[in-house]
């Protein structure tokens, strides 16, 4: 039952549109500073699109699919019509409207900036108000998530809420609660300097507001990721999902701890206190646990499914897996990008660690790593799941599919292995052009060689992923049947009441928040003359 | 279910959530602000109160609180982007009577000096900065430092103001077979160089930079050596002189080529 198809629909296309552009980008991107070409002779170019590359990856494009599959799991897992449909079409309207407000003064070369915003480097105010116009859109969607859940809860008060539908609730969130940082900083930092109003800003403060958003940020990126491995992948291999306690406690556990770490991306920072830094590292430690918990949930749930299937022994089950199940692939790869990203993470929030890759090329193939391996590879996995029963037709491309996975898994690793090494050689980030020639550069030539023809591959497999939903648009219509989601091995009948709601949860989200924040923003709100002046980005000097 | 109290110390689910994530705030505050900072090998701290302030990132005064003062004088002149306005015509023409006695050596049409730099068209904070500087003996020159000292603020800011006023004029030798040398495109980022455009642009300046575009070779190299071997050092944090420093003698002869060359 899905009365919102077009919804979803539109949503994923939407978000699809976004990326395959903001894909061509980071191609080219990584072709120009290559030494595969000659130097493009014009820095801003390329800084103009790696603003338009991550503000269209990062903003847009996750929002529109945690969206849209928001919309969908509600419908799916509460089994009625979602209420506040036309909240929801607004919500994608403001969306696309300031996807569209952002992206002219970007490709107008008027907010060369990248998508962290760099204070004191100002861009137009069209930028900002186009990306507060995309968050003002998501916040209609935690909105309506949450409404959903209440109203179901209302009509349900003795079942325990569908996991699907917590776990949607609770990436929605915290979204919620992690966007108000960037929110306040665009704002009230940010948007009075764009517009002319002051013409100094407090660089350091606005960089501890980004942070609060910067790092909770991935974790709502890896929310679908997260529901797809508790309620899709089980079922979709055969088997049934190893506990349901236990996915619960996981997202509540990305719900309190994921949010306030973000100071870790401020290590370099001066204006922060090394005690806060301290903290905040100690709990970008603990979000390892609910990950941990996954890992283990999920292998477990697979080797339950293995066993199902007549796998015997210490390993016979992984043998009897279905490898050739489009689903089982793509788990696994994302499982293996997320092992390898998250060691690399380990050491970005290690303080004496990241001294040695803060601001390198590391970081960039650490969350491309993440991102575009791990997560977005369960996007597309997703997507093949749920398009059946957005379209009423089969897709029936099953081998092409397999191939756009692996490619995008070898594209990936072939792409972010030699990233993360030129980062330790010390290659910096955030820079237009290399002069391969210099003896001391010379040895990143090669690595930065590979990394193109990895997003070659990246882009190829992007083609199929293309041509595969194409396809099932034109395939002939077929019942998919009821959506189901991942049943548990114990199926809950009853949970506790921390197990189904969030009011606890929140609150603790919310305290230490204010622990790990509070202080430093008052203090940086407290300080005088620390306000620099605005550089107007494409402004004439 | 919906009639189990949360709230409560007596509902398992709420003591644990509060408990373990109050212990584990509580334990990395502790580390964090005392036993950390405590441990530190050049901690100077002198209570608890104080390692939880330097912990916290409270501003204090360092303990070596007297600054080295260098033998020589540095610049003193302020620069943001709210430093020059409009010119005004009153400004300008007293500049105008004023630069009469610049013209001898700054020339008018590019007529000066193969080691005077041109001054036609320079943006006004970077003619009022060098007098500032010249007068504040920051950068010395026996022959513009006489002239300096006797100007006023209001000559400076005027003076400024007439050169910013003329248009720039085209450069005397323009070569377009000169090309670009890699240090002025792309700097040298191992080096720390970067590419000189990214001050000196003729539309993209940063504030108090001069544009190069037609000046003398004698008289920019001159200026990279002089910072290089540090006769000059009125560049504000030591821009310049840590470009130049890092520039091989090649490189400045090139730049300083280049810049010649063009129009």
């Amino acid at each position: 039952m899905l009365n919102s198809k077009h919804l979803v629909l539109a949503h994923f296309w939407l978000a699809f549109a976004v990326f395959g552009l903001a894909l061509l980008l980071g191609e080219w991107q990584m072709f120009v500073r290559s030494p595969l070409n000659p130097w493009i002779s014009n820095s801003e170019l390329y800084y103009r699109s790696v603003t338009a590359h991550g503000s269209a990856m990062g903003y847009v494009f996750p929002t529109l699919i945690a969206m849209g599959f928001g919309y969908a799991i509600t419908e799916f897992a509460l089994k009625k019509p979602l209420i506040g449909r036309r909240w929801a079409w607004v919500g994608l309207l403001l969306v696309a409207t300031g996807a569209v407000t952002a992206m002219i003064p970007v490709s107008l070369g008027l907010a060369s900036i990248l998508y962290t915003f760099y204070p004191p480097m100002i861009a137009n105010p069209f930028y900002y108000i186009g990306i507060v116009l995309v968050v003002v859109g998501s916040w209609i969607w935690v909105a309506l998530m949450s409404i959903n859940m209440a109203a179901w809860k209302r009509d349900n008060p003795e079942k325990p809420v569908p996991l699907a539908m917590f776990a949607n609730v609770a990436g929605a969130y915290l979204w919620g609660w992690t966007a108000v940082g960037a929110a306040t900083e665009v704002i009230v930092l940010i948007l009075p300097v764009a517009l002319g109003l002051k013409t100094t800003i407090d660089a350091g403060l606005s960089r501890v507001f980004f942070s609060w958003t910067l790092h909770a940020i991935v974790y709502f990126w890896l929310m679908p990721t997260y529901i797809a491995y508790y309620t899709i992948f089980p079922r979709a291999i055969g088997g049934r999902l190893y506990s349901d306690a236990m996915a619960r406690i996981a997202f509540i556990l990305f719900v309190v701890v994921a949010m306030p770490i973000g100071i870790h991306h401020l290590f370099a920072d001066p204006q922060v206190g090394a005690g806060f830094k301290f903290i905040q590292s100690v709990f970008t430690a603990m979000v390892a646990l609910p990950t941990l918990v996954t890992i283990f949930t999920i292998c477990a749930s697979a080797e339950l499914a293995g066993r199902l299937r007549g796998g015997k022994g210490p390993f016979g089950w992984v043998a009897a897996l279905p490898w050739d199940n489009p689903m089982m692939l793509a788990v696994t790869f994302s499982f293996v990008m997320l092992g390898f990203g998250g060691a690399g993470g380990l050491i970005n929030m290690s303080y004496q660690l990241d001294a040695s890759i803060h601001n390198t090329q590391w970081i960039t193939g650490h969350f491309h790593l993440i991102f575009a391996g791990a997560i977005v590879i369960m996007y597309f996995a997703i997507s093949y799941d749920l398009w059946p029963h957005l379209t009423g037709r089969a897709l029936n491309s099953a081998r092409l599919m397999k191939a756009q996975l692996w490619l995008w898994f070898v594209g990936m690793i072939v792409t972010t292995f030699p990233w993360h090494y030129v980062g330790i050689l010390g290659m910096p980030r955030r820079m237009a052009s290399y002069d391969y020639t210099n003896p001391a550069i010379a040895p990143e030539a090669l690595s930065v060689s590979i990394s193109v023809f990895g997003g070659l591959l990246l882009l190829i497999s992007a083609g199929l992923f293309f041509a595969v939903l194409i396809r099932g648009h034109r395939a002939p219509q077929s019942d998919p049947g009821e959506y189901r989601f991942s049943v548990a091995v114990h199926e809950p009948t009853r949970v506790p009441v921390a197990l189904n709601g969030f009011a606890l949860w929140l609150t603790l989200m919310i305290t230490l928040t204010v622990i790990n924040y509070g202080y430093p923003i008052v203090q940086l709100l407290a300080l005088r003359g620390n306000a620099v002046p605005a550089v107007y980005v494409g402004a004439a000097r | 279910m919906s009639a189990e109290r949360l709230f409560t110390f007596r509902n398992p689910w709420f003591a644990a959530g509060v408990g373990i994530t109050g212990a584990i705030a509580l334990l990395s505050l502790i580390l964090g602000f005392v036993v950390l900072p405590y441990a530190a090998t050049n901690s100077r701290l002198t209570s608890l109160w104080d390692a939880v302030c330097s912990a916290a990132g409270v501003p204090r005064p360092t303990a070596t609180s007297e600054t080295e003062k260098p033998s020589f004088t540095t610049s003193n002149v302020v620069m943001n982007s709210r430093t020059f306005g409009a010119p005004d015509t009153r400004s300008v023409g007293r500049g105008a009577t004023l630069a009469m006695q610049c013209a001898i050596c700054h020339g008018s049409n590019r007529q000066g000096q193969v080691d005077t730099p041109n001054l036609e068209g320079q943006p006004a904070a970077v003619v009022y900065k060098e007098l500032r500087d010249f007068k504040a003996a920051a950068r010395t020159s026996a022959i513009m430092s006489p002239f300096a000292i006797k100007l006023s603020e209001q000559d400076m800011l005027d003076l400024a103001a007439y050169y910013s006023y003329l248009p720039r004029q085209p450069g005397s030798h323009p070569d377009p077979a000169v090309t670009a040398p890699q240090v002025v495109v792309r700097g040298a980022p191992m080096r720390n160089i970067p590419t000189c455009a990214s001050c000196h642009g003729i539309n993209n300046a940063k504030p108090g930079t001069p544009w190069l575009d037609g000046q003398s070779a004698v008289y920019i190299k001159a200026q990279l050596q002089a910072f290089s071997s540090g006769t000059r050092r009125n560049d504000i944090s030591e821009q310049m002189r840590n470009v130049a420093r890092q520039m091989t003698p090649d490189e400045m002869n090139e730049a300083a080529r280049y810049y010649a060359a063009q129009p």
